[in-house]
């Protein structure tokens, strides 16, 4: 039983350090910004630069994701010890996002009839708290705009115990270069959606001349072959149903797959028996979510530079493979293949506009979601066919089939 | 046993398992025919596929070893080995599917959004699939020790290789086939020899195992003691010596052994006369406790013990590595939840059989339990029951089911572990570095085995199920069924549950714990570890209530909402 007592305190003993842990954890960034050391770097005023620069640079990621409750919080943190003040506090329009320093029960409500006066004017101004509680310390602050491209984004409101025009000019200048990043942040995200948008515009990017094509090839068949006919459109509705999709920015291997084949199918009825296709995939990694439309363009691509006008037949081969935490797509043709200059250069943009398009804008997708390590890798030569393998993980946060900016 | 017939059985296996992994995608799978390409693994493939990488040597070797030692309670291994799949089915499988990830590392990232977090959790698994990995090396030195009389690491560094091989060539292609294939090669080595043995049984007018008192010798038999060990003898025994007994040297003399404890060197070889009672090891007295660090403590507090076991098998199977990534395989979370069942059927049946070999065992083989060898039971029995070739056969086809239990589980843990070094440990990525983690998920283990005290091996397992039900089991469960959950005290339960465990685990098998209460904490962590875990993590959670992620209402629903729904529930 002595055993038992020693134990439950400590069990508890435990507890309390993983709870001082997590707040530990949760301060970890705040920590991490502590002086370095005493080497001799500089002159005080220089090491004074130094630490300022630093202290900002710390502040400056939170808050190029733009103006959260989170990300105030963060970057409030960063920003008190360099402007020295008793109190600091990030505010949008409507509401106080963060508070750093003592005093938030009883200011945070006052503050926001200043931060109403200030987004009419615009102006920074310098007041008196007015504060009730004797042993309160902020007594003077200075209330600073938040601009962004679209007028004022908030306020910065510094807390001080007395009237100070240094507190002023570096308020001022805080809530400048905190601006100077709410741009920043506007602009990352005004990219995003630039790329958000060219996804868009180039997923539904099929090609006219397959339609076309299709199309001509369907109406060869409807007097010799109705059923076959009929087959074919079917085919060619549901290739352009899952093509056209508008939902999701992922989907499926298997689902990718089933638009692969409906695309052969169409392909297959134009070039008769001179297109061959072999398929290997690995059961496992039927359920990988991947970027909507990427293996259908390297098929096209090798339908393309497959069957010769000379009647020369073609074998497609796609494989699929499970390498542990990523699949492998492969898609393979012997067809007239390409010199690897002209790819490079089709593959940085530098080609004719028409053709391997569809190379480029897989590759490009590939490395946006995955990283520039997920990239095409294409083996090829003149007249010696083309091998295109696609690396995809099998978990990536964010990529789930269906998922994505709608 | 027979080598000329094991070895080859072995070889077999070995040479079988590489070609199915390396060829069986290529001839299975390679079609023109979209609908044959592209069908998914159906749930009963899948089920033998997980069955066959989770039945491990503990299940082949260990439970059977342990109920020759000690009896009809042990059978709470196999009932606990097998009702986790229950907790898995209830409230992991289908969320767990449906949350896309593939590692248990990933899935603390998707529900957490929180990077930290994940390095953690992988951390632990990499830390529960080498505590598993130890003992199936562990099983692998045993048997092909007991097959050839090779040194014990031999069998480890056997098994090592050809999993590091054959995984980090790429080799195990064609996984799922590979594991299904195991789990019907495993049932068959176990159920036809049971067949035989309990014709023989039956033949050799069935005699009761007495589990009330100590293992008797049905007739004469010789002993060579291959480890010095100490024993206690409760009456006088008479038994004929050749070696050191108690510091002096005897030569086939007859030699009348007091009431008390003896010392047997290394290489003494004893004559038993039949009925003569099977001696004791000495647990408590002397310095050999380390040895079996274990089996002292439950005999002192079994009630306890019990609960230990039953609480971290029961919550254990979830986090473990291997049986995680094999989740991905299912097309969808209904799936999942489908192979599960099938799961338990499988598991179910095939643990039905090794507790027969554990009875078998302390009839035929009760002096397994002096040289400390008690989880070869299996492997000696088909030559003690019936004998010549038809022995011989039997025993080889043991030893191959043997095999393919330590092939099957360490190459799914090293391809599990060795994912999660690559994506978090390793800086860049690669199918070089996928290689590199290969050969350090094994060398780790392999390194270990070589250093640390040998104990049983269904005990070992279980150390590393406490450790998984104590971290990942609350992630999972609090992750998937509370909203309320925070990056935070995910991390400091994971440190705290999981770190507790995994030290009272370390010092047990260090051999460091000392005697009595606190060594019989140490060694069942899961009573106070899982509470503590879940505690931590709640009460951490609730202390930073504003750290909740963002995004938890949209994953939490996607993890309970069925996938149709969820698609269609979009705009």
């Amino acid at each position: 039983m002595t055993a038992l007592a020693t134990l439950v305190p400590a069990g508890l003993a435990l507890l309390g350090t993983g709870t001082a842990l997590g707040v530990l954890l949760g301060r970890l960034s705040a920590d991490r910004r502590g002086d370095r050391s005493d080497i001799d770097l500089g002159t005080p005023v220089e090491r004074a630069t130094f630490h300022t620069l630093h202290t900002a640079s710390l502040a400056a990621p939170p808050l190029r994701a733009g103006l959260t409750e989170d990300t105030a919080r963060h970057a409030v943190r960063g920003l008190r010890p360099l402007l020295g003040t008793e109190a600091l506090c990030l505010a949008d329009r409507t509401r106080v996002l963060a508070w750093d320093g003592p005093g938030a029960g009883h200011h945070e409500h006052r503050v926001m009839t200043r931060v109403h006066a200030l987004l009419d004017s615009g102006r920074s101004e310098s007041f008196r708290t007015g504060c009730e509680q004797p042993d309160c310390p902020l007594r003077w602050a200075v209330i600073a705009p938040l601009t962004g491209e679209e007028g004022v984004l908030g306020a910065l409101v510094a807390y001080g115990s007395r009237e100070s025009a240094v507190l002023v000019r570096a308020a001022t200048e805080v809530a400048r270069w905190v601006s100077v990043q709410l741009e920043l942040a506007e602009l990352d995200r005004s990219r995003t959606r630039l790329i958000e948008a060219e996804i868009r515009a180039l997923r539904a990017q099929i090609s006219p001349h397959f339609i076309y094509n299709s199309l001509a090839a369907i109406a060869s068949f409807v007097r010799t072959d109705p059923e076959q006919a009929r087959e074919l459109l079917l085919e060619f509705a549901d290739f352009t149903r899952y093509s056209f999709r508008r939902h999701g920015e992922f989907t499926q291997l298997a689902d990718e797959l089933r638009s692969i084949e409906q695309y052969l199918a169409l392909a297959g009825a134009r070039f008769g028996d001179r297109l061959s296709v072999t398929l290997q995939v690995a059961p496992e990694v039927l359920p990988v979510a991947l970027p909507f439309l990427c293996l259908q363009p390297l098929v096209e691509n090798a339908v393309k530079h497959g069957p010769g006008e000379a009647g020369s037949g073609c074998r497609i081969t796609i494989a699929a493979q499970d390498a542990g935490t990523e699949a492998v797509v492969t898609v393979e043709d012997d067809g007239v293949g390409m010199a690897p200059a002209r790819l490079r250069a089709l593959l940085a943009g530098a080609g004719p506009a028409s053709s391997g398009i569809g190379l480029r804008n897989v590759d490009e997708r590939l490395r946006q979601v995955y990283g520039d390590d997920y990239g095409l890798v294409v083996e090829t030569g003149v007249g010696a066919g083309m091998k295109v393998t696609v690396r995809v993980p099998k978990y990536r946060a964010g990529v789930h089939p269906g998922g994505g900016p709608d | 046993m027979n080598p000329a017939y094991a070895i080859p059985a072995v070889a077999l296996v070995v040479l079988g398992t590489v070609l199915i992994g390396a060829l069986g995608l290529r001839i299975s799978r390679t079609t023109s025919d979209f609908y044959v390409a592209s069908r998914t693994v159906g749930p009963g493939l899948n089920a033998a596929a997980i069955s066959g990488e989770y039945l491990s040597a503990a299940s082949f070797l260990g439970i059977a070893g342990l109920v020759l030692l000690q009896g009809p309670e042990m059978l709470w291994y196999p009932v606990g080995y097998t009702a986790g799949y229950v907790v898995l089915l209830v409230l992991v499988a289908a969320p767990l599917r449906r949350s896309g990830a593939y590692t248990l590392s990933d899935f603390a990232e998707a529900r957490l959004e929180s990077r930290p977090v994940r390095r953690l959790a992988g951390l632990f698994v990499v830390g529960i699939g080498w505590l598993y990995l130890l003992p199936q090396l562990q099983g692998a030195g045993l048997t092909l020790h007991i097959l050839t009389g090779a040194p014990d690491w031999a069998g480890a560094l056997v098994v090592g290789v050809v999993v590091t091989g054959t995984v980090a060539a790429g080799g195990m292609r064609s996984i799922t086939f590979v594991q299904a294939f195991q789990y019907w090669l495993k049932l068959t080595a176990l159920l036809v020899p049971a067949l035989f043995l309990a014709a023989a049984w039956l033949g050799d007018d069935a005699p009761r195992a007495r589990f009330g008192e100590p293992p008797a010798f049905r007739e004469q038999t010789a002993v060579r003691i291959a480890d010095s060990v100490r024993v206690r003898l409760d009456e006088p025994l008479r038994v004929t010596v050749t070696g050191r007994v108690d510091d002096r040297t005897h030569h086939r003399t007859e030699v009348t052994l007091a009431a008390g404890t003896h010392r047997f060197a290394a290489g003494t070889e004893l004559r038993f006369p039949a009925g003569a009672h099977v001696p004791e090891r000495a647990g408590r007295e002397g310095g050999s406790r380390w040895s079996q660090p274990l089996s002292g403590s439950r005999e002192e507090h079994p009630l306890y013990a019990t609960y230990g076991l039953v609480l971290a098998t029961f919550l254990g199977t979830m986090g473990l590595p291997h049986v995680a990534v094999r989740f991905y395989t299912s097309p969808h979370g209904a799936a999942a939840r489908r192979t599960i069942l099938t799961v338990l059927a499988l598991v179910g049946t095939f643990y039905l059989l090794p507790p027969l070999y554990g009875v078998l065992g302390r009839i035929y083989a009760p002096e397994l339990a002096l040289t400390g060898t008690a989880d070869a039971a299996v492997l000696v029995l088909p030559e003690r029951m019936i004998g010549g070739v038809a022995g011989d056969l039997l025993g080889a086809l043991l030893a191959g089911g043997a095999f393919a239990a330590f092939l099957s589980t360490a190459s799914g843990l090293t391809m599990a572990v060795a994912g999660v070094l690559t994506q978090d440990a390793l800086p860049a990525r690669g199918v070089r570095h996928f290689r590199l983690a290969t050969v350090a998920a094994m060398a780790v283990p392999l390194a270990a085995s070589a250093c640390v005290a040998s104990v049983p091996v269904a005990d070992a397992v279980g150390l590393a199920f406490a450790v998984s039900a104590s971290s990942l089991c609350p992630l999972l469960v609090l992750g998937i069924w509370w909203r309320r959950l925070t990056p935070p005290g995910a991390a400091c339960g994971l440190v705290v549950g999981g770190g507790a465990a995994l030290a009272a685990v370390l010092a047990t098998r260090a051999g460091i714990a000392g005697g009595g209460w606190p060594h019989t904490l140490l060694a069942w962590p899961a009573v106070w570890s899982v509470p503590l875990g879940f505690l931590t993590m709640v009460l951490v959670s609730l202390a930073t209530a504003h750290r909740v992620p963002p995004g938890t209402a949209a994953i939490l629903t996607r993890l309970h909402l069925p996938e149709e729904l969820a698609r269609e529930a979009r705009p």
